[in-house]
């Protein structure tokens, strides 16, 4: 360890972009000069909080399953909620992903956004503020604030720079989401009354009466499956993807929608053990259906955003499968397919971006035989068009095989109808691969589209390197998640134990 | 008789009572020319009789209940928490009025000195203990607050507003004074002490009492303009003079609920199972309906009166509870509830176009590229009215939500946070109008010294108040206990 653990890195690294959004708002000036020092300031506070993040790795002992890096001070003494901070092997790498986006969004709005740069920058920078404080958070209240304060910048940023029908996609995103949130609000304040704390740490090690476990799980489960987001809670999502702009599908796609399955790692599984194997089969059911019925679906789109977006429904059907395994391949499998389609799916709306700033259109038929002129981008499209159909050596290989492993040895009928979700994933994604990059080139405006600029190779590299790493060499990533991980399955089977006992004796 | 009665305890409401004369007299020697320097007088009379209501409390670090003048009032901590929120609200009205007033060319002396005597009344209900007590206080307020109505005396609307408040107010406060009747026909007193050490005692559990209630419930409902007895809000608020509209919705709602509280937990206390059930539905009729019935309005003056609705149901939520929880959790909401639309009202007061007020929520579009700053001060408020995260109305739902979720309410709790999605819709459509939509032009400038300074100050408290909210809360917290005592 080295000197540096003694910092507050996590609260470094969640309010560090708020001192960018105080930078920003003093800017003054004509408007070009106040846009081009809004980007450089947003660009530099999200790399130095990356970097800052990173320090948060470096420092973080992948051999305990504690919270780490544990930050503590008084906030309502009176009512026994404070300020508490840390990270486990769960919540570490969402941080990370987190961190990890934002610059790269910056960089990706860099030419597309040109009117109210400086709002748009304040808008990340505080989104970002938001995203990493929600997996910092070790109080329930804290918490609470992070993960319903994310709204408010997200309504702004798909309301302000989003396509045609922004508002009511604003609209729906917004109250969806609220409906759910406020419900584990409820769930929440009455945890706090059952544990007489609003400590989360203190919360998971409580032994909640299973009488109550089923609302409670009810509750949480109304928040957290709207924003995995689980079928039938799914609509929001397409509406919301295609109409944000390019940036905000990042970061929807690559954060937003993990904050579901963090959710259910984190907070319903361990604290309402009976509850979550009462209501597995509920979950498998609404799983493989998203997995199956949004595949096909995803078969019929038109617009290339909206694709994509359905691909995400499903893909988050493994990762929920995977979590209520209750196996640590399960599990696993859940975490590393959300880390893998948090980058993947990210970097195939920048894809869209990409030819979208080029030809302002989404539709897929406008597209076609782009390998000719654009080689550069084929090929990057080509590494997360694979890496979302599951190619082994890619990132969601390993998420996938895990979750399905995990699945198998619970429930076989499972496995088998989330295996065909994967080879529907395959045909709806080499079909729109096939549709945008091979064939003839029909229009002519396609045909004078030119390749990447620098500035868009340098979005995609690390994201490139990054598929690659995961997919790999899984195992940087799955040994600091492994004690954590055992932990939490050791604490779900221990409480389920004791209620069969309980029940026994009776 | 054994002891002078102790005068001490009403020491601020008859210090700005005497202002209020004292004032009326200067202004009428000085003529109209002065009402801005009366102005600044009534709002200096009203930073005295905070600082004297709350001298003992910062020698001696708490606020002892005593009762005095011959039972007829009493001075506690709950008192002071709410008659400081009252004075504050006077304070803010005040000063965004002052302006207004002047380019509406509705600038008399009469105005500032109104608003001190509705203060004073407001003080007098707050710290009543004696039914009589009660409605002296609730009429000697709402006979200012008619005048206030009608103040711009050559707008029919206004007049208008001024007319029905009176007409539906005095119903009111006969229904209220009917019910004090039965009250002391059949417990034989009007005193709150003695109504209290008679209903803990398990006697007087008569129909004829529990009618009387009733009756004193619907009065103070219409006072709190609680659903089903809203009728007046929207019309009055909208008819009624902008800085008015802002002067009703925070001073005497806060007035009015602090005595809904005292009433209904002092008095008849031990009647809670009787009354909790009529609480309940009106709270939860309020939330519902100030949620639906703001979705179509289209004035921005007439949305604010159902939000207001909307608000007071929530804060009956801690009534309903009944417990030093929900006490807390609604002195928690009224202090946050009296910055928000303080700070709402000074923003609408801004919407002024070519020399006329507008109020149309179109009027709003684009605001936030001609006039960034104000568009942000409104959406922080509109969020905080909405209860998002990291802004203060998050915690004033918090609490009273914690309350209903204590004490077995769990049913009120989750159709209220369902409301409170409804409600977002609304508070988001402002947001939206002035973020999304194209700009319509700019407002007159400039907006006046004082309302900049009222709305920076709402907005600072309004989104800071996350950092360091134990103050408000601890203080909450500490009144709360002093009602439920052990």
């Amino acid at each position: 360890m080295t000197t540096m653990a003694h910092w507050p890195l996590l609260s470094l690294t969640t309010f560090l972009p708020l001192a960018g959004v105080a930078a920003i708002l003093v800017l003054r000036g004509d408007e070009q000069a106040v846009a081009r020092n809004a980007r450089w300031i947003a660009l530099w506070t999200s790399l130095i909080v990356f970097a800052v993040s990173l320090a948060v790795w470096a420092n973080f002992d992948p051999t305990r399953s504690d919270f780490q890096l544990v930050e503590q001070a008084d906030w309502l003494p009176d009512f026994n909620i404070g300020y508490h901070m840390g990270v486990d092997g769960i919540s570490l790498f969402f941080v990370l992903l987190s961190t990890f986006l934002t610059p790269i969004c910056v960089i990706a709005s860099w030419t597309a956004i040109q009117r109210r740069v400086k709002e748009y920058m304040i808008a990340f920078l505080a989104l970002e503020t938001m995203m990493v404080g929600i997996f910092c958070a070790l109080d329930f209240i804290l918490f609470y604030v992070f993960f319903e304060g994310v709204l408010v910048p997200m309504f702004l940023i798909i309301g302000v720079w989003g396509g045609p029908r922004r508002v009511y996609s604003a609209f729906k995103f917004f109250l969806y989401t609220l409906l759910g949130s406020v419900l584990s609000l409820l769930a929440i304040l009455a945890i706090y009354f059952i544990t007489g704390t609003a400590d989360i740490p203190e919360a998971l090690a409580f032994n909640f009466p299973t009488s109550l476990q089923p609302w409670l799980w009810l509750a949480f489960f109304a928040s957290f499956a709207v924003k995995v987001p689980m079928w039938p809670f799914h609509t929001w999502l397409p509406d919301a993807h295609v109409e944000a702009p390019t940036a905000g599908s990042v970061i929807l796609a690559g954060v937003l929608l993990k904050l579901g399955g963090y959710g259910f790692i984190r907070f319903s599984l361990p604290m309402f053990p009976a509850a979550s194997a009462f209501f597995t089969p509920f979950v498998f059911t609404l799983s493989v259906v998203a997995i199956i019925y949004t595949s096909l679906v995803a078969l019929a789109q038109q617009d290339m955003k909206k694709l994509i977006a359905y691909s995400s429904v499903a893909h988050m059907g493994f990762v929920t499968i995977g979590i209520f395994t209750v196996t640590p391949e399960g599990l696993q499998g859940a975490m590393i397919q959300m880390l893998s389609h948090g980058v993947v799916s990210a970097a195939l709306f920048l894809c869209v971006g990409v030819v979208y700033d080029r030809l302002h259109t989404r539709e897929i038929a406008r597209y076609g035989g782009l390998a000719e002129n654009m080689p550069k981008y084929a090929c990057a499209f080509m590494v997360f068009m694979l890496a979302s159909v599951g190619l082994p050596g890619t990132s969601g290989f390993v998420g996938e095989f895990l979750a399905m492993i995990g699945a198998f040895q619970v429930n076989t009928w499972v496995a088998f109808l989330g295996m065909i979700g994967v080879i529907l994933g395959a045909a709806y994604m080499l079909w729109l691969y096939r549709r945008i990059i091979f064939e003839k080139i029909t229009h002519a405006d396609v045909r004078a589209m030119v390749d990447l600029s620098p500035r868009e190779i340098l979005i995609f590299a690390p994201m490139i390197a990054l598929v690659l790493w995961m997919g790999i060499y899984p195992a940087s990533f799955l040994k600091p998640m492994q004690p954590s991980i055992a932990n939490l399955i050791e604490r779900v089977q221990v409480s389920q134990r004791a209620a069969a006992t309980t029940l026994a004796q009776r | 008789m054994t002891a002078a009665p102790n005068f001490l305890i009403v020491l601020p409401e008859m210090f700005l009572g005497v202002a209020a004369m004292l004032l009326l007299l200067v202004g009428i020697y000085a003529g109209a020319r002065a009402t801005r320097f009366v102005t600044w007088l009534c709002v200096l009379a009203l930073v005295a009789t905070l600082a004297i209501l709350l001298q003992p409390v910062w020698s001696s670090g708490a606020a002892p209940r005593q009762v005095g003048l011959f039972g007829m009032f009493v001075g506690d901590s709950l008192g002071v928490f709410t008659q400081t929120l009252v004075i504050l609200g006077s304070i803010l009205s005040l000063l965004i009025a002052m302006r207004f007033n002047e380019r509406e060319g509705i600038a008399r002396i009469e105005f500032p000195v109104l608003v001190l005597i509705a203060t004073a009344g407001m003080m007098m209900m707050i710290a009543a203990n004696d039914l009589i007590a009660l409605y002296l206080g609730l009429e000697l307020q709402s006979l200012a607050l008619y005048v206030l109505a009608a103040f711009a005396r050559d707008d029919v609307r206004s007049t208008e507003a001024g007319l029905k408040y009176f007409v539906l107010g005095a119903v009111a406060s006969g229904m209220l004074l009917f019910g004090a009747s039965m009250v002391y026909g059949f417990a034989g007193t009007t005193s709150f002490d003695g109504l209290a050490k008679l209903f803990t005692n398990g006697g007087g559990n008569s129909v004829g009492l529990i009618t009387g209630i009733v009756f004193i419930s619907v009065g103070l409902a219409f006072k709190v303009s609680a659903v089903p007895f809203h009728m007046w809000t929207p019309d009055v608020y909208e008819g009624a003079p902008t800085p008015v509209t802002a002067f009703f919705s925070v001073a005497p709602k806060i007035a009015a609920l602090t005595l809904f509280l005292r009433v209904m937990l002092q008095p008849f206390g031990g009647l809670m199972a009787d009354w909790q059930q009529i609480i309940w539905v009106i709270s939860l009729l309020s939330m519902a309906w100030g949620s639906f019935a703001a979705i179509a309005q289209q004035n921005i003056k007439r949305l604010m009166a159902y939000s207001s609705i909307g608000h007071v149901g929530y804060a009956l939520i801690g009534l309903a509870a009944g417990s030093a929880a929900g006490v807390r959790g609604v002195l928690v909401y009224l202090a946050i509830y009296l910055f928000m639309n303080a700070g709402t009202f000074a923003v609408i007061l801004c919407m002024r176009r070519d020399g006329k007020m507008v109020e149309g929520i179109d009027d709003l579009a684009g605001l936030s590229r001609t006039h960034p700053a104000l568009a942000l001060a409104l959406a922080i408020f509109m969020f905080s009215l909405a209860g998002i995260p990291p802004l203060a109305g998050f915690f004033a739902k918090l609490y009273v939500f914690m309350a209903a979720i204590d004490a077995g309410l769990p049913i009120l709790a989750v159709l209220g946070v369902l409301s409170s999605v409804v409600g977002a819709y609304y508070y988001l459509r402002i947001v939206k109008v002035m973020y999304f939509d194209e700009a319509r032009g700019a407002f007159d400038r400039p907006f006046g010294g004082e309302v900049t300074a009222v709305i920076l100050v709402c907005a600072i408290i309004i989104t800071f108040f996350i950092v360091w909210p134990g103050p408000m809360l601890n203080g909450a917290d500490a009144v709360a206990a002093t009602l439920f005592p052990g």
